[in-house]
C-alpha cells in the first residue's frame, strides 16, 4: 500500500515534466507570429527594432537553449511574461486563481449536494416517475452545453426575473473585500461586511449552479447505483426484519456504505469542473484563470496560455492523485498493481 | 454500427435489424432516430425549402414568428436555417474526429498491448502525459498554436481523444492475448502480426465501439465549445458554437442561441442514449 502511494506520488513530477515539455513544444510550433503581438505594425519593417524585440523576449536563441531556459524558469515559478498584459504570467494567474477556486468549490458543493439528493431519491423510488425525472435532470446537466445553459439561465434569472445580479464577482461599483483567502464570500464574512457578503454570494449563485449542474449527473448516478447495491445486502434485510422504518434503513444503514465510492469520485468531479470553469467564466465574465485562458488563446498569447495549461494540468493531476489514493484507502480490496 | 456486423458475418440472420431494434430501450430508439435525423439533414439540407443561411432575409433581431420559426439574428439571417445548416459542420467533424481518434488510438493501444516492452512504455507514457491535461485546455492550446479554424480544432480534438482509445484497446488486447485460442494459434506457428490481426483484434472492439458512440456527443460538444471561444469556425459560418457566441453578444435576443444550443443538446443526449443501449446489449456478451 505504502509502495503504491509512493510510486503514485513519484510519477507526478515526471508527468509534469512531460506536460511542461508539451507546453513548450506547442509554444514553439505556433503558426501565428508572436512578434505581431509585440511589435507595432509600422515598426515591423525596421530590422533593428525587430531584432531588439526578439532579443528582449529571447526569441533569437536556438531551440534547445530556449527549452533549458523555459524549464529553469518554470522551476522558479517564472512562466514568462504575458504578451498582452505585459506582466508576469505567474502574477496574472495568482491574482485570478482565487476567483476560479471559489467558483469551483461552490460548484462542487452544489454538484455534490444536489447529486446526492437526486441519487438518494432515485434509489428510494426506483423505477418510478420520480426516479425517471431525477435521472433525467441529472443527465440533462451533463449533456447541456454549459456556455448555453449559462446564457439561458442568465437571461431568465437576471434579465427577466431580476432575481440574480448580472455577470462578474461583484456589482460594478463595489470595492472587493480585503482578505487573505481571495474568496470574496469568505473574506466579506470574515470582515463582517454583510452587504458585500450577500452581494458576492448572489453573484456566485448562478455560475455555481450552472457549473455544479454539469457534475450532478456523475454524482447522482454513482449514489443511486451504489445505494441500490447496498440495499441488496444481507444487513439491510436484517435491519428491515428488525422493523427499522424505511427512511432509517436508507439513511442509517445503506447510505454510509454507499458513500465510500462517492467520496472517491469527488476528485474526478473536481478535475471535470476545471474544464467546465473555463466556459462558465467566459459566459459570466468571471475574472478567473478560465476567462484568462480564453482571452489569451484568442490573442495567441503563448506564455499566458501555456502557463494556464500547466497550472490546470497540475491541478488535474493532483485531483486524480487524490482520487486514486482515496479509492485505494476506501476499498483495500482493489488490486494495486 | 455496421462494423460489428462486418466482423461477425455469420451472426447476421434475416430480420436481424428488426430484432436488434426491438431490443433497444425506448431511449436508445429515440437516440438512433435523432442521430439519423441529423445525418439525413447533413446530406439533404441544401435541398430543403429554407432561407439561405448567409443571406439577410428579414428585419434584424426579430423574435420567433410564422415566417422565421426561430427568429432572425443580428444581421437579419434566419436562425432556423442557420441551425439546420450548422449540422453540416459539426456532424462530419465529430464523426471524423472520433474515427481518427479510434484509428490512431486503437492502433497504438494494440501495438502497446501486444508487443509490450519499450513499445508499450513509449506509447503509454505519451498517453499518460496527454491525459494529464484538462481536455479543454489542451484543445485550446493546440488550436491556438495551429491557428483558429475548424480543421485545426479537429486536429486538436484528435490529440485530446486518442489516448482514451489507446488505453481501452491496450487493456482489451492484454486480456484477449492470454486466451487459449491465441495460445493455440501461436503453437500452430502463426506469425505475430497474424496472431494480432486475426486472432486478437476481432475480439477487442466492443468497448471501443461503445465508447466511440458516447464520445461522438462529447466531441460535438467540445467542437462547439472551441468555436464558442473563437478557436473553431470563423464568424459568418453557421456553426453552432459560434452562433451561441453571437447570441451571447446579443444577450436580450435569446432566440439566437436557442436553436444551436438545442441542436448540440440533442446530439449529446442521443449519443449517450445509443451508447448506453449498446453497452446494455453487448456487455452481457463480452463480459464473461
Amino acid at each position: 500500500m505504502l509502495k503504491y502511494i509512493l510510486r503514485r506520488i513519484l510519477t507526478i513530477p515526471l508527468l509534469l515534466l512531460g506536460v511542461a515539455s508539451v507546453a513548450f513544444m506547442l509554444s514553439q510550433m505556433t503558426k501565428g507570429d508572436p512578434l505581431a503581438a509585440l511589435v507595432p505594425e509600422r515598426m515591423m519593417s525596421d530590422p533593428a527594432v525587430v531584432a531588439a524585440i526578439k532579443a528582449q523576449w529571447g526569441l533569437d536563441e536556438p531551440l534547445p537553449v530556449r527549452y533549458v531556459y523555459y524549464m529553469g524558469n518554470l522551476l522558479r515559478g517564472d512562466m514568462g511574461t504575458s504578451f498582452t498584459t505585459r506582466r508576469p504570467v505567474s502574477t496574472d494567474i495568482a491574482e485570478r486563481l482565487p476567483a476560479t477556486l471559489e467558483l469551483v468549490v461552490a460548484a462542487m458543493i452544489v454538484g455534490t449536494v444536489v447529486g446526492m439528493g437526486i441519487g438518494l431519491v432515485s434509489a428510494r423510488f426506483r423505477n418510478t416517475a420520480i426516479d425517471g425525472a431525477g435521472r433525467g435532470f441529472a443527465l440533462l446537466g451533463s449533456s447541456v452545453p454549459i456556455f448555453w445553459s449559462g446564457l439561458i439561465l442568465l437571461y431568465i434569472f437576471s434579465v427577466r426575473l431580476k432575481w440574480t445580479p448580472g455577470t462578474g464577482r461583484l456589482d460594478a461599483r463595489t470595492q472587493p473585500p480585503e482578505g487573505i483567502t481571495g474568496f470574496y464570500t469568505i473574506d466579506a464574512a470574515l470582515a463582517a461586511d454583510w452587504p458585500v457578503f450577500v452581494q458576492a454570494l448572489s453573484h456566485l449563485l448562478l455560475p455555481a449552479l450552472v457549473l455544479g449542474w454539469s457534475v450532478t449527473g456523475i454524482v447522482a448516478r454513482l449514489v443511486r447505483s451504489s445505494l441500490l447495491e447496498s440495499l441488496g445486502q444481507d444487513y439491510i434485510r436484517t435491519a428491515r426484519a428488525k422493523g427499522a422504518p424505511e427512511h432509517r434503513v436508507l439513511l442509517g444503514h445503506a447510505l454510509p456504505n454507499a458513500l465510500i465510492p462517492v467520496l472517491t469520485v469527488l476528485g474526478f468531479t473536481f478535475a471535470y469542473l476545471i474544464t467546465g470553469a473555463v466556459l462558465t467564466e467566459a459566459i459570466f465574465s468571471w475574472p478567473g484563470i478560465g476567462s484568462y485562458a480564453v482571452s489569451s488563446a484568442r490573442s495567441l498569447d503563448y506564455p499566458a496560455i501555456g502557463g494556464v495549461t500547466i497550472v490546470g494540468a497540475t491541478a488535474f493531476l493532483l485531483a486524480n492523485l487524490v482520487t486514486d489514493l482515496a479509492y485505494a484507502w476506501a476499498n483495500p480490496r482493489i488490486k494495486l498493481q | 454500427m455496421t462494423d460489428g456486423a462486418d466482423i461477425h458475418p455469420t451472426a447476421r440472420k434475416p430480420g436481424a435489424w428488426r430484432a436488434g431494434w426491438a431490443r433497444l430501450p425506448l431511449t436508445g430508439q429515440l437516440g438512433v432516430m435523432i442521430l439519423l435525423f441529423w445525418a439525413v439533414t447533413v446530406v439533404t439540407v441544401q435541398f430543403w425549402p429554407l432561407a439561405e443561411p448567409l443571406d439577410m432575409v428579414g428585419r434584424r433581431l426579430q423574435p420567433p414568428s410564422g415566417d422565421h420559426w426561430l427568429g432572425t439574428d443580428a444581421l437579419g439571417r434566419d436562425v432556423l436555417s442557420r441551425t439546420l445548416h450548422g449540422a453540416v459542420y459539426t456532424i462530419p467533424i465529430a464523426f471524423a474526429v472520433v474515427l481518427s481518434a479510434v484509428t490512431i488510438g486503437s492502433t497504438f493501444g494494440a501495438l502497446a498491448g501486444f508487443f509490450g516492452g519499450w513499445v508499450d512504455a513509449v506509447i503509454m507514457r505519451a498517453a499518460d502525459v496527454t491525459l494529464s491535461f484538462p481536455p479543454i485546455l489542451l484543445a485550446m492550446t493546440v488550436a491556438a498554436t495551429l491557428g483558429p479554424g475548424l480543421q485545426n480544432a479537429a486536429i486538436a480534438m484528435v490529440i485530446v481523444w486518442w489516448p482514451i482509445y489507446a488505453r481501452l484497446m491496450r487493456a482489451q488486447v492484454l486480456e484477449v492475448r492470454t486466451r487459449e485460442h491465441v495460445e493455440a494459434a501461436v503453437a500452430g506457428g502463426a506469425g505475430r502480426m497474424r496472431v494480432l490481426t486475426v486472432h486478437v483484434l476481432p475480439l477487442c472492439w466492443t468497448p471501443t465501439l461503445i465508447n466511440a458512440t458516447m464520445d461522438f456527443g462529447q466531441v460535438a460538444l467540445l467542437a462547439a465549445s472551441l468555436s464558442f471561444i473563437g478557436l473553431g469556425a470563423a464568424p459568418p459560418t453557421p456553426e453552432w458554437g459560434s452562433m451561441i457566441s453571437e447570441g451571447a453578444a446579443k444577450f436580450y435576443s435569446w432566440w439566437i442561441a436557442f436553436g444551436p444550443g438545442m441542436a448540440i443538446l440533442s446530439i449529446v443526449l442521443a449519443a449517450s442514449f445509443v451508447g448506453d443501449a449498446l453497452r446494455d446489449i453487448f456487455d452481457k456478451r463480452s463480459v464473461e
